[in-house]
């Protein structure tokens, strides 16, 4: 019985979100596209380990990511150094986003566009240069977005007036930036918050929105996701009109 | 020994990808706070449970989804393909002639996001925190929702090949007005849910679509037009989960008023 709880049921549950891309794939292929499957066996390996790896993902979060992150917010809010906190907050942003795989890949199309559109010269070096300073561009901007998140917290700022902010910020932006990075500079915002960032930073916010007296951990707690994804839009495109 | 030789190198990426995280954590955690973790030995634990299920979760993806998705979103931009499932062949495609990439795009958004792990994760905060009144399923819908909006809205700018920014501040102009009216513990989560629906399998998915449309169409450069997906997928979610906030409280408050009414009616 223990057994079927601890092991079984996340399984199935893991089964039921993946149930809707299985649903839609096979659909496609069969019915609109009209072709069996190549290598059906694949699929289904591939399927499985989907699911053993979802279940053991969310385990995980349960037992290790959340704590980390609500422990360490109540350890600084126990110790009430309000520099370690955000420094701690810049380089959680800074540092899960400088190695992430989805903005480096990002960052060499956008090096190729820039390369393309005359922007910068077209040879490799000028490139990879471009490519790293755009990284270093988004990991900055996400590394300042978590620190204004975990300040606003502190002061019980409402969300939507930095929200609003950000959202001029942007618009402001579109209008000046070179139309060539406008749409990379969209695409950076969504890129930069990855699967185990997310867990970690709302844990933290919601940890010190329930550690700090007056703040309510549902109203205060989320909204650092929201910035990082909304500062790397500003901060691409501004680096698009210096370079 | 192919899966294991790959087991292992999607292993060795993921502790890359992790160890940024866990080097500041740790140095945080000994020489700042210089307090042990409590319950260490379960959230290291829990730490490599998370590193082997995201390795093993890209491994599948790799083998089965990504593949295959991107071939079909090759095949169904294919102007042939296209052209096939019309009675009148014109000899230049109109945006209204894209119906089943429409549907496509649609689909595999709200697909993809119902088996994101980082909307999982959030959600699962939601509810915790909440008490359980924003139920994890409930937002996860809402937020697939709003992602099968954006994605067929944004394949349908690719293909009219209108501005990307239009579209987006107008978006902006609508989460702003929508703020004033949502209930108010919903909108920091609302816009946070903008920011978690893309990543590990939604981006490869949308990015594919994106560019198979642009480097289809005459007159797109896939570089230019391919991007601006991933922005649509990260904006109608906000729109998506505050209506949903919006709608259950509209309910509840007609509920008790009817309610209410029922209760003097009695008397």
């Amino acid at each position: 019985m223990r057994l079927v709880k601890q092991i079984i049921a996340p399984l199935l549950s893991s089964a039921r979100d993946l149930l809707p891309i299985i649903i839609v794939v096979t659909f496609f292929q069969l019915f609109v596209l009209q072709q069996p499957f190549p290598n059906l066996e694949k699929i289904i390996s591939g399927i499985v380990y989907v699911m053993i790896g979802m279940t053991l993902f969310i385990r995980g979060l349960e037992m290790g990511l959340f704590p980390v992150g609500e422990s360490m917010a109540y350890a600084f809010a126990r110790k009430g150094s309000l520099f370690w906190l955000l420094l701690f907050s810049f380089l959680l942003g800074f540092g899960t986003t400088i190695a992430e795989p989805a903005l480096i890949a990002v960052a060499d199309e956008a090096a190729t566009v820039a390369a393309n559109g005359g922007m910068i010269a077209t040879d490799d070096a000028a490139k990879k240069s471009y490519a790293y300073g755009l990284r270093l561009t988004v990991a900055i901007s996400v590394g300042f977005a978590i620190l204004v998140g975990v300040i606003r917290i502190l002061k019980g700022w409402p969300i939507h007036y930095l929200i609003a902010i950000g959202y001029l910020g942007v618009i402001i932006m579109t209008a000046f930036a070179p139309k060539e990075i406008i749409g990379i500079a969209y695409d950076s915002g969504g890129v930069t918050t990855s699967t185990i960032t997310v867990p970690l930073v709302t844990a933290l916010g919601v940890g010190l929105a329930s550690s700090i007296s007056g703040r309510n951990p549902m109203i205060d707690g989320f909204g650092l996701i929201a910035f990082a994804s909304l500062t790397p839009m500003i901060f691409v495109m501004a680096y698009g009109m210096m370079m | 020994m192919p899966f294991l030789t790959e087991l292992f190198f999607t292993t060795l990426s993921t502790i890359k990808d992790v160890l940024p995280i866990v080097l500041i954590i740790f140095g945080f955690q000994y020489f700042v706070i210089k307090r042990p973790l409590p319950n260490l030995k379960k959230i290291i634990i829990g730490m490599l449970y998370v590193i082997l299920g995201l390795t093993f979760f890209l491994i599948g993806l790799e083998e089965a989804l990504f593949p295959l998705g991107r071939l079909m979103a090759q095949q169904l931009t294919d102007p042939a393909f296209i052209r096939a499932g019309l009675d009148s062949a014109a000899d230049v495609l109109q945006w209204s002639d894209y119906t089943w990439v429409y549907i496509f795009a649609a689909a595999i958004g709200f697909s993809t996001t119902i088996a994101e792990p980082s909307l999982i994760a959030v959600a699962i905060m939601a509810n915790d925190v909440s008490g359980g009144s924003i139920g994890a399923r409930g937002l996860r819908i809402s937020v697939a929702i709003g992602v099968a909006v954006g994605i067929a809205l944004g394949v349908f700018r690719i293909i009219s090949g209108t501005p990307l920014h239009y579209y987006i501040i107008t978006g902006y102009i609508i989460v702003i007005i929508q703020t004033f009216y949502a209930p108010k513990i919903i909108i920091g989560l609302a816009y946070d849910s903008g920011g978690v629906t893309t990543s590990t399998v939604t981006v490869p998915l949308v990015a594919a679509l994106g560019l198979g449309l642009a480097s289809t169409i005459p007159g797109r450069n896939p570089l230019l037009d391919g991007f601006g997906l991933i922005a649509f997928a990260s904006l109608f979610p906000i729109m998506s989960v505050m209506f949903y906030a919006q709608a259950s409280a509209w309910a509840a408050h007609r509920k008790a008023k009817n309610s209410a009414l029922q209760d003097e009616g009695g008397e």
